[in-house]
């Protein structure tokens, strides 16, 4: 609700003003973002049969399916011997990857999805992408525990260097914030990212070092694949998880890319949100 | 000093038409690499309308405003700026004091969720914080009157019951001005009473209210001030009675039409009212004795699965005299062009005086298309089974058959 006080009027106007956000606002809204937050998790939980275990079974699944014909068949996992069983290598990537890839689809779809509302109610709508984001951030936790349980299977040591993982992940959340809003606000303006976005998911997952190690690309590979994102955090991840050397100049490069996309995704956002009742 | 809760001044809205901007992204890179130069200047591209145009009101703390208009004059564009989910092409509106806006009632329910959570989400929508929800929690409850089934998934409830929830989440928002639209057409008799009074009593307390409305008489009731819309313009701002009464003029005067060119209508379009057919005493008419039998004919351009025509009958003030829902083509039914629904009303006891009919066709659930006034016509003095019934002055819309037995002379 767009309080203030009774002396100060509000005004309302045609603005093409560049701004990153409201914070005030999404202050006085935050209880909305706690409850569609809510709602998002209870819909996803009350409507399928397994549940919670999709969080699980997922990832899991991809795991076993991309050890066995990348791990085992096309023998990577001889190829690249990073000290780790492959089958933990790639579930310590893929458990970020997920992460990054259901929060860029759920907040891409997010407000074509959520269109009657953006048409009849006013609130802040940025509430809705980050609103999204609730669900794969409580997937990625289960499977935390999951990989865990992997890692004491396979004997492979937990090193204290863990307690970085909440920092990584709100790296992580920068530049999911920043694609997610970026996506979400071009989803509504253009239909045709409907087919984009999951198009664009999978080619990226190629391009970002989950089933190999950043290592095993050349020289000028490597460099080009630290300007990508989320190859930083997923690095970073497994190295503080599986106690791996950490590319301290590549993430600092990721991160850096994460954190202007993630401007250019919020003044972008803010720029064309009061159009999207008009379009949506 | 200028005191005001709501400053408007010069508001216009306009409108591209043919859908959105540039949805099409092959279309848009077509046109970036043909006319860049085009996207730089921002040249608007295609017919563009202005759905408002240069209104300007003030409105101070504690009145009751009445927006009335037929379909397309522009009160959704005016109430939609208000409450800031579009924003103005021109002009400006200042604002003092929390706006609470009701525009679709069930905002964010969800049929999965339980009515307790959907509650909570809809009213934190609606911009009332966590404490403010708890607070009022019980009152929502009993107002809707569902406290047994608050645990229940809302897709288990019957649609009276959602509406009532629905309706009670938004009916206890409480800011210093209130946008309303057209809320008051949901659920049974019996409900819409009840949102009435709390309408009522919302407008009693001493807040701003802007209440737009096809609801003649309620806007009379609720209002003290009216303002009438026409093509995008403020055509009048005056007492809430004249200003319904310049809409009620609108509608007479639009009646006279070809309804197949009409286009203060809304609903879906799929099938539309193309042409409505007076029979009585053996021919097409627009005036009716009392008492005759009279045969309404309804044609539409395509007929769909299950599809229905309602229609009512409207007294002079707007008020509904009768409504007749006709049964629905079966759910199988093929779509054909033009198809004629047809009601037989053997001898007509309203009243001699002037009658509008408001159409909506409906496939299922969702409207096809809604007319406010797609016919007036006009009843004159007839008689029923041989007793006399003219235009003599007494009050009241309908002739009830009756025989007085008065005491003897001696």
């Amino acid at each position: 609700m767009a309080a203030g006080s009774v002396s100060q009027p509000r005004r309302i106007e045609a603005s093409r003003a560049w701004k990153l956000g409201d914070a005030g606002e999404l202050w006085r809204y935050r209880d909305l973002l706690w409850f569609f937050t809510l709602r998002n998790i209870q819909v996803r939980y009350k409507q399928a049969v397994f549940g919670a275990l999709w969080a699980v079974i997922r990832p899991f699944t991809a795991m076993v399916v991309l050890n066995l014909f990348f791990g085992v068949w096309l023998g990577l996992a001889q190829r690249v011997d990073t000290g780790i069983p492959y089958p933990v290598f790639l579930f310590a990537g893929l458990l970020p990857w997920t992460f990054f890839s259901e929060s860029v689809r759920g907040a891409g779809e997010s407000l074509v999805l959520n269109a009657d509302l953006v048409r009849k109610i006013y609130f802040p709508r940025i509430v809705v992408p980050l609103a999204s984001l609730g669900v794969p951030l409580l997937d990625f936790a289960i499977s935390v525990v999951i990989l865990l349980a992997m890692m004491v299977w396979y004997g492979v040591a937990i090193s204290v260097s863990v307690l970085w993982i909440p920092a990584l992940l709100v790296s992580m959340l920068l530049t999911v914030i920043g694609v997610g809003t970026l996506l979400s606000a071009l989803a509504v303006s253009f239909r045709d990212f409907k087919y984009v976005i999951p198009f664009m998911i999978q080619i990226w997952f190629y391009a970002t070092p989950v089933i190999y190690p950043l290592s095993a690309l050349p020289e000028g590979g490597q460099w080009l694949a630290s300007l990508n994102p989320v190859a930083g955090p997923i690095a970073a991840f497994r190295a503080v998880l599986l106690g791996t050397p950490l590319d301290t100049a590549s993430w600092l490069l990721s991160t850096f890319v994460g954190l202007t996309l993630t401007i250019a995704g919020l003044l972008w956002f803010h720029r064309v949100e009061r159009r999207f009742a008009d379009v949506v | 000093m200028s005191e005001f809760a709501l400053e408007v001044s010069g508001l216009g809205k306009r409108y591209r038409v043919g859908g959105a901007p540039h949805t099409d992204l092959r279309d848009w890179i077509r046109n970036a690499v043909t006319r860049p130069w085009a996207l730089a200047r921002r040249a608007p591209r295609g017919e563009s309308f202005w759905a408002l145009r240069d209104v300007s009101f003030d409105v101070r703390p504690g009145e009751v405003v009445g927006v009335v208009g037929a379909n397309g004059a522009g009160k959704s564009t005016l109430l939609k700026i208000l409450s800031e989910i579009t924003e103005p092409t021109r002009g400006h509106a200042d604002i003092r004091g929390r706006v609470g806006c009701l525009l679709e009632v069930g905002a964010g329910f969800h049929p999965e969720l339980t009515g307790r959570e959907n509650v909570y989400l809809s009213a934190s929508i609606l911009g009332m914080r966590r404490h403010e929800i708890q607070q009022r929690f019980d009152e929502i409850i009993a107002f809707a009157e569902i406290s047994r089934f608050i645990d229940t998934p809302v897709k288990r409830y019957s649609s009276g019951m959602y509406l009532r929830l629905a309706f009670s989440v938004a009916a206890h928002l409480e800011t210093e001005i209130l946008i309303v639209d057209e809320i008051l057409a949901v659920g049974d008799a019996a409900f819409q009473r009840k949102c009435i009074q709390k309408m009522a009593d919302v407008s009693s307390s001493g807040r701003t209210v802007l209440f737009v409305s096809h609801n003649a008489g309620a806007v009379r009731q609720l209002c003290s001030r009216g303002l009438w819309l026409r093509e995008g313009e403020l055509a009048l701002d005056a007492s809430a009675d004249e200003a319904v009464a310049a809409y009620l003029g609108e509608l007479d005067e639009r009646a006279g039409r070809d309804l197949s060119q009409r286009n203060d209508r809304s609903g879906r379009g799929q099938s539309r009212l193309v042409g409505l057919r007076i029979h009585s005493a053996g021919r097409e008419t627009e005036k009716v004795a009392v008492g005759d039998d009279v045969r309404i004919e309804f044609e539409v351009s395509r007929t769909l699965p299950d599809l229905s025509c309602w229609f009512a009958v409207q007294d002079a003030q707007g008020a509904v005299v009768a409504s007749f829902p006709s049964e629905s083509l079966p759910e199988g039914a093929a779509s054909e062009s033009h198809a004629v629904f047809t009601c037989e009303l053997p001898k007509l006891l309203l009243r001699p005086g002037r009658y509008r009919v408001p159409v909506i066709l409906r496939a299922g659930p969702e409207v096809q298309d809604r007319i406010e006034s797609a016919a007036v016509f006009e009843v004159i003095d007839g008689a029923v089974d041989g007793v006399p019934v003219t235009a003599n002055g007494d009050p009241g819309t309908v002739h009830l058959p009756h025989a007085w037995i008065v005491p003897p002379a001696d």
